[in-house]
């Protein structure tokens, strides 16, 4: 991470990064941009750096932020119609925290609308394109900020995670991408999507910047109450994993995996043997339903969660409304994608009375079963392995026509969401076509900084 | 099962979703095909399996019951309303 100091000008950082966004605009990589205030705010640091004040951990360093982080700074879109004109009154906790070690927003970063979708094109905003090339997805749903560190704009980017929105994208894009153990970082102020599931974390070019950035978003915060006390206290390099072993999840090889892809992970295996880890292949039968769980578990929430724009108290109130039913009605038919509207449906459908026992129920159960294959994992490895999406970037486009090919790009992230694990994208390589290709490690709860030195130790090697 | 028309309109309703008649068929087809997909659960045997609802172990959570500062004003939250008058948020004609 290049920190401002005595020569190093937090207006340079500041102004390099806003030079690089101009260059890649056609990308699409940000809602809105924050140039004004982010260099009044390079200014104020360099001043304080000249008089020897203390800066923070952060001084000076230029962050995308997923446009569901609420801040001063501009409107929080959550690239949904429905919100593009919310400023919010409220900063998020981890935006608070990373401003205070004097990192600076320098532009607000596009997403599927509220996070709903792998690819960035449901965003209200236009889609954003694909770091390495530009006829693919960025993927989704925190594609902006993962392409803004791809390409250089910026030196970390917060994202957030709920069934892999911030692994995917960074395996798209050649990156590093967080999801951290569930209650790690407070949600306060991200707009909520699943809550159960939503996880706060960022996307870095290094494993250390990775942990850097997350040690001091993390921690306990009075205003989540499923934030746990701060437990990112250590040195990756004094890290010792306790069995030296990592499971290969044999079933994540099996049909529908991109050939290249699976080689790539293969790879990836034989570098963390060649670091001294065995590496052993196991099967998780339950994998298969992983995804049929998230896809109850999450519209459910969702349909919560998007009760409260009713617009009456914030957010859009649709000009035609007459009555009560009706500004409800015409605010969120006019405000929300097609794919939020399909969530809520779907949400609405598996709590509906008659349904209920028969899917929502029966898919927290389900998830108990899945909880309970991976504590048995974690007897046996320190982490697991596999890839984190069955394929590379796809052409802009390509899924857009039938939502359950789209979500099949999830069957491998969701897993570790619904158990609350904390899990990595690491980047591991290039298909012939040149395109990024991550692996996944997944851990146990509260494992997050094994995963970033393990990752490190084959960055470094 | 498969999703009728009504089915739609009425998850619509619950929704509070506007549908117009061009929208029904494609919901319909997309919603079959999700429902049909999450249906596989049916195979797993959940007998005696206790619901997962949040994945920690946590309990309520308890504060002293004391009135904490908040980052924003009722002019800052009334401002955020579509529209408002003598400090209250407006709607329309209800009764």
């Amino acid at each position: 991470m290049i920190i401002a100091d005595k020569t190093t000008k937090a207006v340079d950082l500041v102004q390099a990064a806003l030079d690089q966004a101009e260059k890649y605009k056609d990308h699409n990589i940000f809602i809105s941009l924050n140039a004004e205030k982010a260099l009044a705010r390079a200014k104020e640091i360099d001043e304080k750096i000249a008089r020897g004040e203390e800066v923070g951990k952060l001084a000076g360093v230029p962050y995308a932020l997923k446009d569901n982080y609420s801040s001063h700074d501009g409107n929080t879109t959550a690239a949904a119609h429905i919100l593009d004109s919310y400023h919010s009154p409220i900063t998020a906790t981890a935006v608070e925290r990373i401003e205070a070690e004097g990192a600076i927003m320098i532009g607000r970063a596009n997403l599927d609308a509220f996070a709903h979708g792998g690819s960035t094109e449901n965003s209200y905003f236009g889609a954003t394109k694909n770091a390495a090339d530009e006829t693919r997805v960025a993927g989704g749903s925190s594609g902006g900020s993962a392409v803004s560190v791809a390409l250089d704009v910026v030196q970390f980017a917060l994202g957030s995670d709920t069934g892999g929105s911030i692994r995917q994208p960074a395996s798209f894009n050649g990156v590093y991408g967080i999801k951290p153990t569930f209650g790690a970082v407070s949600r306060y102020g991200v707009v909520a999507m699943a809550s159960s599931t939503d996880t706060m974390g960022c996307f870095a070019k290094k494993a250390e910047d990775v942990d850097l950035v997350m040690s001091i978003m993390s921690g306990k915060d009075a205003k989540d109450s499923t934030s746990l006390e701060d437990y990112w206290t250590k040195n990756l390099d004094e890290i010792q994993p306790a069995k030296k072993k990592i499971g290969l999840i044999r079933d994540c090889f099996g049909d529908g995996i991109n050939p290249e892809v699976a080689e790539i992970v293969r790879n990836y295996a034989k570098k963390l043997e060649a670091q001294g880890y065995e590496i052993e292949e196991f099967d998780m039968p339950i994998l298969k339903y992983g995804l049929a769980i998230y896809y109850v578990v999450q519209p459910a929430e969702v349909a919560s969660n998007l009760s409260r724009y009713d617009g009456i108290r914030y957010a859009l109130r649709s000009k035609d409304a007459k009555g009560l039913d009706d500004i409800y009605t015409k605010s969120r038919s006019e405000g929300f994608m097609k794919e939020n509207k399909r969530r809520i449906m779907i949400g609405n459908f598996v709590l509906s009375s008659g349904f209920y026992d028969a899917y929502y129920l029966k898919a927290q159960k389900a998830r108990t079963l899945l909880i309970n294959a991976y504590n048995e994992a974690f007897e046996k490895y320190d982490a697991l392995l596999c890839p984190v999406a069955p394929t590379p970037a796809f052409k802009l486009g390509e899924k857009t026509s039938d939502p359950l090919t789209m979500y099949l790009e999830d069957a491998m992230t969701v897993p570790a969401s619904m158990a609350g694990l904390p899990a990595l994208s690491v980047p591991a390589g290039e298909t012939e076509d040149g395109l990024p290709v991550g692996a996944q490690l997944i851990g146990q709860r509260q494992s997050d900084q094994l995963l970033l030195s393990i990752a490190k130790h084959c960055e470094e090697a | 099962m498969s999703i009728t028309r009504e089915d739609v309109l009425h998850l619509a309703e619950l929704s509070r979703l506007e549908i117009s008649e061009e929208e029904i068929e494609p919901l319909k087809k997309d919603l079959d095909g999700i429902i049909g997909y999450i249906s596989q659960l049916n195979e797993l045997d959940t007998d005696g399996v206790e619901p997962t609802y949040q994945c920690f172990d946590m309990q309520n959570v308890w504060r002293e019951d004391e009135i904490q500062s908040f980052e924003a004003n009722r002019e800052d939250l009334l401002n955020l309303a579509p529209d408002s008058e003598n400090n209250q948020i407006k709607v329309p004609k209800v009764l």
